[in-house]
């Protein structure tokens, strides 16, 4: 691990060959490593998702984030884009993982990568690194409170569905990391979660913490919660370490 | 969570902008989801905007529900105050 890092704004290939934005972080040094795709919140490509983007490169992996509201907001700031996203009815599950695959793939054929690719995400982005982890020959997924893997969305959601039947699919190891005070996931949704990737025999591992709800490792919000967030980026380093290395 | 919801609706108005600048507004979409400024976990959000002038174009609120409650109940007293024949 070295504080010794650079990061850039690059071009990917995304869904249906299409050219998007990512921001790339990498540790200094030409010595072989795992990548990391982030995958960021609903609000957006924002400075909180790319400050987590290069502290996975502090930890020392190749680490990108796909700017999944590009097509609708070239250029933008990343609340405009956002919202702009969320006006065109929000980013689809089958672009998700086209755009995700671009940058895996991208992570993959870095002269420095071990051929070894985990995801992460935050919120949504929770939901959609657990679809990335049904859909994509992937090697480790982090689901942080994401909703709606299991539990059915309240009528009128516009959401398509929890991705239950998509979970025998899981292809990689999966750490999961829960506020017992959220209520979208809330416990009962994780031990709905827990239960099928028991039944199915799946490589999971979940951490669930009181006094903690949802978002609680976002360090610009309300729901901020030290204790969770600081033991919940040692169980993703940890658990990276494991499924990620050499 | 996030909540996915958005309602959309049309709109014919101005609003004032980035910059400092004037503009006409076309659309509305109004949800309860997370802010990026407020101080609150979830926040009824409102973009007021020009889609044809991009991304930018547009005012946005993060408002409590209370007072995103009040608002509404505002607006809709405003209205009421004042002579049907002078509404358009």
């Amino acid at each position: 691990m070295s504080d010794n890092l650079s990061a850039q704004t690059i071009r990917i290939t995304g869904q249906h060959g299409e050219e998007i934005e990512a921001y790339l972080a990498t540790p200094a040094g030409e010595a072989s490593r795992g990548g990391v795709v982030v995958i960021h919140h609903m609000p957006g490509y924002d400075r909180a998702s790319k400050e987590i983007t290069r502290r996975f490169a502090e930890l020392g992996y190749d680490a990108l984030c796909p700017n999944l509201h590009w097509r609708e907001a070239p250029g933008a700031a990343p609340d405009d884009a956002a919202a702009a996203a969320r006006a065109r009815g929000g980013v689809p599950d089958d672009r998700l993982v086209g755009d995700v695959d671009g940058a895996v793939e991208k992570l993959r054929a870095l002269p420095t990568s071990n051929g070894k690719v985990g995801v992460i995400g935050y919120c949504s982005g929770g939901r959609q690194s657990v679809l990335v982890a049904c859909s994509l020959p992937v090697d480790a997924a982090v689901d942080c409170y994401g909703a709606f893997v299991t539990g059915e969305p309240p009528e009128g959601m516009p959401i398509s569905g929890n991705i239950v039947d998509r979970l025998p699919d899981l292809r990689c190891p999966l750490l999961g990391l829960f506020g017992n005070e959220d209520r979208y996931p809330s416990p009962e949704h994780v031990d709905e979660l827990e239960q099928i990737l028991k039944a199915n025999g799946k490589d999971f591992e979940f951490h669930r913490y009181d006094g903690a709800g949802h978002g609680f490792f976002a360090v610009d919000r309300e729901m901020y919660r030290v204790a969770a967030a600081n033991d919940g980026w040692e169980r993703i380093e940890s658990f990276f370490a494991r499924t990620l290395g050499d | 969570m996030c909540t996915y919801n958005t309602v959309r609706t049309e709109v014919d108005g101005s609003a004032k902008g980035p910059h400092g600048k004037w503009f006409h507004v076309t659309d509305a979409t109004v949800y309860y989801d997370h802010p990026v400024h407020a101080m609150a976990a979830h926040t009824l959000n409102i973009d007021v905007a020009d889609p044809a002038g991009g991304p930018s174009a547009r005012v946005a609120l993060e408002l409590t529900a209370t007072a995103a409650r009040a608002l509404a109940t505002a607006i809709e007293d405003a209205l009421v105050a004042v002579p049907e024949d002078l509404l358009t």
